[in-house]
């Protein structure tokens, strides 16, 4: 292929040297801000919620927090733990959830969403988009650890499994009415409405993207495939929504739990 | 019809913002004042441009710090007050005033090897559905404005990675013909090893400034990575290598692969 100019270190050229860190005039580093805050606001709530150990079961109608499933721990409380639990007492800084909390942790933390929310506002690579980021050399994910990331379909299949024992959770609630057998209430209703967002992030996510379709070079002769990639990618047009969503459903069923198991409140019943 | 400030970037790299006053008539866009400019104040003013309807990619610039295409900026979009400020593209060197060099993107355009289909399928015998069609087309929206390529913060902010970082527009090139159904090249291993897919950290900036709203990011970065993630980093594809069971499993590497050198010269 020809060519009429030299290349342009040749030519002398250079980019253009403006000192600015960015000449936007907008407030590009209002979403960073609110990202740290909401991100450090539920790390610090989770992380307060899973060392107290105490509040995450309602016995008479058997609402668990989604922070303390599947409980584990020798020392959780009669009826809570529905998959069995191991054979001593977790201490103080053991998570109940001890095989589900660092899965959900390394979903989220891979999750291609909060790795884009996390690097803009806490790494600030970049803070926002043509706003010079602070860091003299950058490799990205080409490298240890950051490469680990690509570990994310990983976790996919952990968080589903995870997602799984939450909605046997939240049915298995339903049969702990005030007379016994089957009863509803507001609790009910907030962890069914957990676990239904809890599915639709995690089926949400671009790996689940690919895994039921995106892998595939030709999507004729596989119409089921390919009806799945098409749902799939239509809710995964909406994955930051969920996300944070999520992250307040979370929150909203576990405060609501722990506020009942504290009786802080009553449950209002609707039947039962 | 009012009066604007607009400061306008004068010279080459060491050269900086001139302060102008220009008319601005109703329904104008930032590269009709740009040319009012050349025509009543700064003849010498240079500024790429060709359709003035957002298809050819010529006109990219940094408006307010931000990547746009001049001729879809739209006065009426900045508060009465608001000073205007136009500048090159900040990731390419400039050739004068507005106008960047480019071949950065020519040369790395030239480095994704081509269309490789099977050798034994004629001219004329392969059908393709509409569902895969559909796939490929959005990127074939692409304007080559280059707006993503100068938003991407690995080249922007870090001029050295240039060598190893083909950037979202060529990623996305790489991705289209990955996920092409007649493409019998594996572009997995190169895409990460030869173009730089792994700088990538998937901060959707290239997304954002798309003036075709191609979705860049969702639709061909992140499922390349998936791709390359499923040839590189599955540890039942490493384990599947290491014990034989994935021998000729892979496609081969595309026989027009950029070989690296040493030396810009050979």
């Amino acid at each position: 292929m020809t060519s009429t100019l030299p290349p342009p270190e040749r030519a002398g050229l250079k980019r253009p040297r403006i000192s600015a860190r960015t000449l936007r005039t907008d407030r590009w580093w209002t979403p960073p801000l609110w990202t740290v805050l909401g991100l450090t606001a539920f790390l610090v709530y989770g992380l307060v919620r899973v060392l107290q150990q105490d509040h995450y079961w309602v016995a008479d109608y058997g609402y668990l927090t989604p922070f303390y499933s599947p409980c584990l721990s020798a020392s959780c409380a009669p009826g809570s733990a529905h998959l069995g639990t191991l054979p001593w007492e977790f201490p103080w800084f053991l998570p109940y959830a001890l095989f589900s909390l660092p899965f959900l942790l390394l979903f989220r933390f891979t999750c291609y969403y909060y790795r884009k929310a996390y690097y803009r506002s806490f790494w600030q690579a970049p803070t926002a988009c043509a706003v010079r980021e602070p860091h003299g050399r950058y490799t990205g994910e080409s490298r240890f650890p950051m490469i680990g990331q690509n570990l994310h379909r990983y976790f996919f299949y952990a968080a589903a499994l995870i997602a799984v024992i939450n909605t046997y959770d939240a049915a298995l609630a339903l049969f702990h009415g005030r007379e016994g057998g089957f009863g509803i209430g507001l609790g009910n209703l907030i962890l069914i409405g957990n676990v239904v967002l809890l599915w639709v992030y995690t089926l949400s996510c671009h790996s689940c993207r690919h895994v039921f379709g995106g892998r595939l070079n030709s999507f004729s002769g596989r119409p089921v495939r390919y009806w799945m990639w098409t749902q799939i990618s239509r809710m995964n047009s909406r994955h930051m929504l969920w996300a944070w969503v999520t992250l307040g459903t979370l929150v909203i069923a576990d405060l609501y739990v722990a506020l009942v198991a504290s009786g802080t409140i009553t449950d209002p019943r609707i039947y039962n | 019809m009012t009066k604007r400030t607009f400061h306008v970037w004068r010279g080459g790299g060491e050269g900086g913002l001139a302060q102008y006053e220009v008319e601005v008539n109703e329904g104008e866009v930032v590269l009709d004042v740009l040319h009012r400019l050349q025509a009543t104040q700064c003849p010498d003013l240079a500024v790429r441009w060709n359709c003035k309807a957002g298809k050819c990619g010529s006109c990219s610039v940094e408006i307010n710090g931000r990547p746009r295409l001049a001729c879809m900026a739209r006065m009426s979009t900045f508060e009465p007050e608001e000073s205007i400020t136009v500048t090159p593209m900040r990731t390419f060197p400039v050739i004068r005033d507005l106008v960047c060099d480019v071949s950065f993107n020519y040369q790395k355009a030239r480095e994704i090897p081509s269309f490789t289909p099977s050798p034994d399928s004629e001219p004329g015998d392969f059908r393709m559905q509409q569902e895969d069609v559909q796939r490929m087309q959005e990127f074939r929206k692409c304007i080559e404005c280059f707006l993503c390529q100068d938003v991407c913060h690995v080249i922007r902010d870090h001029e050295e990675n240039k060598e190893a970082f083909a950037g979202p527009r060529f990623l996305m090139r790489a991705a289209e013909l990955e996920m092409h159904p007649e493409d019998t090249a594996d572009r997995r291993k190169i895409s990460q090893e030869e173009f730089g897919l792994g700088y990538c950290n998937i901060t959707k900036c290239c997304t954002e400034v798309c003036p075709e709203q191609i979705h860049i990011t969702d639709n061909a970065l992140i499922p390349l990575k998936e791709r390359v993630a499923d040839r590189q980093y599955d540890p039942l594809v490493w384990l599947g290598s290491k014990i034989g069971l994935r021998k000729g499993a892979d496609t081969p590497v595309p026989p027009n692969t950029r070989k690296r050198t040493s030396s810009p010269e050979q």
